[in-house]
C-alpha cells in the first residue's frame, strides 16, 4: 500500500510541478499584463501544491528524501506526471487549452480527494481545490473568449484542441496504482471522473464554438513513467541544473 | 530608483512672483504639502513630467521582470522558485498600479507601451545588465530593490495623489523583496566555495550599476530642480546614492563580501563613506541603448506584444460580441 500511495502522491505532485514549471516559462512574456500576473499566480499555486504533495510523498517513502530531492534529483523515468503537462507551451492558445483540460480534471479530482480516507491527502486537497477552481474559471473563460473571438483566435484555439485532445485521455486511464487507491478509499477511480469532465468540456467547447476531435485515441506512459515525451528531459536539464551541478550545496 | 534622467519640461524654476495666479496657487498648494488629484488643475509641464516619470517607473517594473524571470525555471529549490515567482508577480502588479496612476493623467497603458517598444520612453538602466548566476537573484533583491526603496520611500510623500498612493503599496512589497534578496546572499556567502564565489561575483558586477540607478551626479543633473519644486522628486541623486552606500557597505561586511571599490572608506569627519563614482560613460552608453542586454530586453517585450496581438484582439472581439448580444437581448 505504501508504495501505491507513494506512486499516487508522485503523480499528484509531478503534475503540479511540471505544469507549474511550464506556466512559469511565460514570465514577462504573456500577451498582456493581467495575463502575466495570472499565469505567475497559477504557477505559484501549483508550485505550492507541489511542496505539499511531494513533501507528503517523501514522508510516505520514508527513505530520508525531501520534496526538493524528489523534484530536483529524480531522472525522467521516475517522473509520474501526465504527458500533456510536459509538452512545450507553444502559443498562448495551447497553454490555455492544456490548462483548461487539466483544470477541469484537477477540480473534480481534488473535490473527491477531500473525502479521502487518508487524512493528509484530504487536507492537501482541501487546500488546493479552491486554487484549482479559480484556475478553471479563468482558463474556461479564456478558452471561450478566444474560441469565439476573431477568425485567427478561433483557428489557433481549434488547432490547440486538435493537438492536445489525444493527450487528454491519459487523465482517466486507471492502472494498478489507481485501483489500489480506489479500493483503499484514498482516491477515486479516475475513470469515474470522465463523464462529468466531458460535460464541462462539451459546454465550454460549445460556448467557444470549438469542436472536439472524434478520435478517442489517448497517448499514455506519463503517469506510469513507462515512456515520457522527449520534452521532459530538457525541462529537467534546466530545472535540476543547479542541484546537479553543485551537489550538497544548500540554497 | 526606476526613473532616471526624467526630462523636465520647464525652463528652470520660475519664482512665485513671476507665475500667473493659477500656477501660483498650484505651487502654493504643493509647498503646503497638499496632494494634487487627477481632476485638479495642473500646469502642462507638471502633467508631462509626471507621465514621463511614472511611465518610466512602470516600464522598469515590466522590463525588470525579465532578468529575474531568467532564473525562475532554474531556481534551485521549490521554495526559492515560489518566492521568485511571487516577487516577479509583484513586479507585474507594480507595473499595473503605476500604469493606472499614469492613466489618471490622460495617457493610456497602450500608448505608454507603444512608446516603450518604439524606444521613445526609457526604463531603468539596471535591467540592461545580465543575470548570470543564482547569486544574481540575491544581488538584484539586495542591491537593486534596495536602491529602488531609497527613492520610493520618499516618493510616498510626492505631490501627486495617485502616484503617492501607488508608492505606499509598492514600498511594502519592495522591502519584502529586499529581505529575500539578502537572505539568498546570506545562504550563498555562507555556503560552499563555489557559492561564495558566485556571491562575490554578483556583487562585483552589480555594485556600480546599482549606484548608477540614482542617475547622474547632481552637478550634471539638469532636470532635477523643477521636479523637486513640484515635489515629484524628493531628494537629489547624490543624496540618495550616499544614503544607499552608507546603508549597504555594512551589510556587505556582514556577508563577508568585498565591495569592488578600492577607494571606499569611512570618513570620520563627514560621518559617511567616501566612494568612487560609477563610470558615467558606461551609464550614458547603457541608457542610450548600448548596454549588455538592451537589445534582448526590448526584443523580448516586442515579441511578447506582437505574439500576444491575436489574444488581445480575440478577447476584445469576444467582449464586443457579448455586449452586442446583451443589447440585442434587451
Amino acid at each position: 500500500m505504501s508504495d501505491g500511495l507513494f506512486q499516487f502522491l508522485l503523480r499528484m505532485g509531478d503534475n503540479t510541478l511540471v505544469l507549474g514549471h511550464r506556466i512559469s516559462e511565460w514570465c514577462g512574456q504573456a500577451p498582456g499584463l493581467e495575463e502575466d500576473i495570472a499565469l505567475a499566480n497559477t504557477a505559484l499555486d501549483l508550485i505550492g501544491q507541489t511542496q505539499m504533495w511531494l513533501g507528503y510523498a517523501a514522508e510516505v517513502e520514508g527513505a530520508g528524501r525531501t520534496a526538493d530531492d524528489l523534484a530536483f534529483l529524480r531522472d525522467v523515468w521516475d517522473f509520474r506526471n501526465l504527458l500533456m503537462l510536459e509538452r512545450p507551451n507553444l502559443d498562448f492558445g495551447h497553454t490555455i487549452t492544456r490548462q483548461f483540460f487539466f483544470d477541469a480534471f484537477h477540480v473534480l479530482l481534488l473535490t473527491r480527494l477531500q473525502a479521502s480516507s487518508d487524512a493528509r491527502v484530504a487536507e492537501i486537497a482541501a487546500k488546493s481545490v479552491k486554487e484549482a477552481a479559480y484556475h478553471l474559471e479563468r482558463s474556461a473563460d479564456l478558452v471561450i473568449a478566444l474560441g469565439d473571438g476573431t477568425d485567427e483566435s478561433h483557428q489557433r484555439m481549434q488547432s490547440a484542441v486538435d493537438l492536445l485532445w489525444p493527450f487528454a485521455g491519459e487523465m482517466f486511464a486507471a492502472d494498478d496504482v489507481d485501483n489500489a487507491m480506489a479500493a483503499a478509499g484514498i482516491a477515486p477511480d479516475p475513470a469515474s471522473l470522465r463523464a462529468e469532465w466531458q460535460r464541462k468540456v462539451d459546454q465550454v467547447m460549445a460556448d467557444a464554438t470549438l469542436t472536439l476531435p472524434e478520435s478517442q485515441f489517448a497517448h499514455q506512459g506519463g503517469k506510469t513513467g513507462r515512456q515520457h515525451t522527449e520534452h521532459l528531459g530538457h525541462m529537467l536539464a534546466q530545472m535540476q541544473w543547479l542541484q546537479r551541478a553543485y551537489p550538497g550545496a544548500t540554497w | 530608483m526606476y526613473a532616471q534622467m526624467v526630462k523636465s519640461t520647464g525652463h528652470g524654476v520660475k519664482p512665485l512672483d513671476e507665475m500667473d495666479p493659477q500656477e501660483r496657487a498650484f505651487q502654493e498648494r504643493i509647498d503646503a504639502g497638499d496632494k494634487i488629484e487627477p481632476k485638479d488643475w495642473m500646469p502642462d509641464g507638471y502633467r508631462k513630467n509626471l507621465i514621463r516619470q511614472i511611465g518610466q517607473h512602470a516600464h522598469s517594473e515590466i522590463v525588470g521582470q525579465l532578468p529575474e524571470g531568467n532564473w525562475i525555471t532554474r531556481a534551485p529549490t521549490l521554495e526559492r522558485k515560489a518566492i521568485l515567482l511571487a516577487k516577479v508577480q509583484d513586479e507585474a502588479g507594480h507595473g499595473l498600479y503605476l500604469y493606472c496612476a499614469a492613466e489618471t493623467l490622460g495617457v493610456s497603458r497602450d500608448e505608454l507601451t507603444r512608446m516603450l517598444l518604439d524606444g521613445k520612453m526609457k526604463y531603468s538602466s539596471i535591467f540592461n545588465y545580465p543575470t548570470l548566476t543564482w547569486a544574481d537573484m540575491g544581488a538584484v533583491g539586495w542591491l537593486v530593490d534596495g536602491a529602488a526603496i531609497m527613492n520610493q520611500v520618499p516618493l510616498q510623500r510626492t505631490s501627486y495623489g495617485p502616484y503617492a498612493r501607488a508608492m505606499v503599496r509598492i514600498c511594502k512589497e519592495e522591502s519584502f523583496h529586499q529581505r529575500q534578496g539578502f537572505d539568498i546572499m546570506m545562504k550563498m556567502a555562507n555556503g560552499t566555495d563555489a557559492q561564495k564565489k558566485m556571491a562575490q561575483d554578483a556583487l562585483n558586477r552589480f555594485w556600480f550599476p546599482s549606484l548608477m540607478m540614482f542617475g547622474p551626479s547632481d552637478k550634471d543633473s539638469v532636470h532635477s530642480a523643477q521636479s523637486m519644486a513640484w515635489r515629484i522628486k524628493m531628494n537629489t541623486n547624490d543624496e540618495l546614492r550616499q544614503k544607499f552606500v552608507d546603508q549597504t557597505v555594512p551589510q556587505a561586511e556582514y556577508l563577508g563580501l568585498t565591495v569592488p571599490d578600492p577607494d571606499l572608506r569611512w570618513n570620520d569627519e563627514t560621518g559617511q563613506y567616501d566612494f568612487s563614482e560609477p563610470n558615467w560613460d558606461e551609464f550614458f552608453d547603457v541608457i542610450s541603448g548600448n548596454g549588455p542586454c538592451n537589445t534582448e530586453r526590448l526584443n523580448t517585450r516586442k515579441q511578447a506584444w506582437d505574439d500576444g496581438a491575436w489574444v488581445r484582439d480575440g478577447m476584445l472581439a469576444h467582449a464586443a460580441k457579448r455586449k452586442s448580444q446583451g443589447i440585442a437581448a434587451q
